[in-house]
């Protein structure tokens, strides 16, 4: 719960952003900036382009033209330095039917290399203490939502990129996961997601609305 | 280096927990060698004389067999967009994927080719050849083979397509394999055979790292 504390930890900006999918034009000209203390909420309706959008600032995709900054350096002159600092969680989550929450939540934040009292510790806030050495494919979807979010809990990025995190989970697990990145923001860090969800009293919470119309 | 070794650790825990994935080309390799006296000919002599041979196109294809997996799930469900983001070396992972492959599948083939040498008469003095052989040649089938598991990696149906881009790749192993078996076996000297082994792993194991990398990167990165 105590990331190192650095002057401004995050400090990512996209300038004059243009993208386009199979001869449509997703945006142009985008440019935004996301430091320490925001939260970051990509809206629009489906096919909008927010998780091409959230895949750019990610860095998984540089079927772009513009210029993404990582603390004023462009992302890929020191790609593995931003990768170890954001944490990306995409629609799929990576995690394994046949492995336990723990055996996942292990390899899922193996780049952390959290002890494992740490693993615990992180499975019993996301609510899935008693379920440690159950097999995945025996979970409901929600509760391997939940497996694929307690990373959150284990990792010290700063930076997080989430795509459509309230996806199955319950109130309970939407407060919760508010609850995550409220803290998040307030640390020093910053959250940039994809929701439909009405993000309410957050503070820092700022919102992109991208445009659907071709 | 931590992520590199967790996946490995994961994939051979996957592999305990599916045992079927890997026993079914085990299986397919035991059958081909106890089929193959009752369909041609069961004089000791004339198997023989082939056992090497039969041995080795059973092993080739039963690493064929096994390959199409290799990299599909970890597409589907998100497993490589994390290895991608985590911005390790995809020379490593796959490298560390290949290696799983084989401990999974070469391994077991190997440890099990001395049963079927038995079955099917192999001289005495090719055993040694075989064993070797298999442990030179089968890191190379997996390594060749990760490559191209990794350009059909997110195809629905790929296998026909990986069967014809790799075969081709494997024919100098097999012929150079089953050469020296089929040498040890008739009393010749077969080190040269075995050396030629040991430089396609050498080779393969510095080259085909990068191909498959590339070729993931290309699956993903639309």
């Amino acid at each position: 719960m105590t990331p190192s504390q650095g002057a401004l930890q995050v400090n990512l900006q996209a300038v004059a952003l243009h993208c386009e999918r199979d001869d449509r034009e997703l945006f142009s000209e985008l440019s935004l900036s996301v430091s320490s203390g925001d939260l970051l909420q990509l809206a629009g309706p489906n096919g909008a382009g927010k998780t091409t959008l959230l895949r750019l600032l990610a860095g998984l995709n540089r079927d772009y033209s513009g210029d993404l900054l990582w603390h004023g350096q462009p992302l890929y002159d020191n790609y593995p330095d931003y990768a170890r600092q954001r944490l990306y969680l995409g629609h799929l989550s990576a995690v394994k039917k046949a492995l336990t929450p723990l055996e996942n939540l292990r390899w899922l934040t193996a780049q952390d290399a959290p002890d494992t009292e740490r693993l615990y510790q992180a499975l019993e806030q996301a609510g899935l203490l008693g379920y440690e050495d159950t097999p995945c494919q025996h979970l409901s979807a929600g509760q391997q939502r939940r497996v694929a979010l307690a990373r959150l809990l284990a990792s010290h990025c700063p930076l997080w990129i989430l795509d459509e995190p309230f996806t199955a989970l319950d109130k309970a697990g939407v407060s919760w996961l508010e609850g995550l990145m409220q803290q998040k923001v307030a640390e020093g860090g910053a959250v940039i997601i994809t929701s439909h969800h009405a993000l309410e009293g957050i503070p820092g919470l700022k919102q992109l609305e991208l445009g659907g119309t071709s | 280096m931590s992520l590199v070794s967790a996946t490995v650790r994961r994939d051979l825990l996957l592999a305990a927990r599916n045992p079927g994935e890997w026993a079914n080309p085990l299986m397919f390799f035991l059958m081909v060698a106890a089929l193959f006296p009752l369909a041609v000919d069961p004089d000791p002599v004339f198997l023989g004389k082939i056992a090497g041979g039969v041995i080795w196109v059973a092993a080739l294809l039963a690493t064929l067999l096994s390959l199409d997996s290799l990299f599909r799930a970890d597409v589907d469900d998100g497993s490589l967009e994390q290895w991608l983001a985590s911005g390790e070396s995809l020379f490593a992972l796959t490298l560390g994927k290949a290696l799983v492959h084989w401990c999974i599948s070469g391994l077991p083939l190997t440890l099990m080719s001395p049963l079927l040498g038995l079955m099917l008469n192999l001289p005495g003095e090719a055993y040694t050849a075989l064993i070797l052989s298999l442990a030179v040649g089968t890191p190379v089938l997996s390594l060749l083979g990760a490559v191209g598991a990794a350009l059909t990696a997110s195809l629905r149906s790929g296998g026909l397509l990986l069967t014809l881009l790799i075969l081709p790749l494997y024919v100098p192993v097999l012929i150079f394999a089953a050469s020296a078996v089929y040498h040890a076996g008739i009393g010749m000297a077969y080190n040269g055979q075995v050396a030629m082994l040991g430089a396609m792993l050498a080779l393969a194991v510095a080259l085909t790292p990068f191909a498959a990398g590339a070729a993931l990167k290309l699956n993903l990165s639309r």
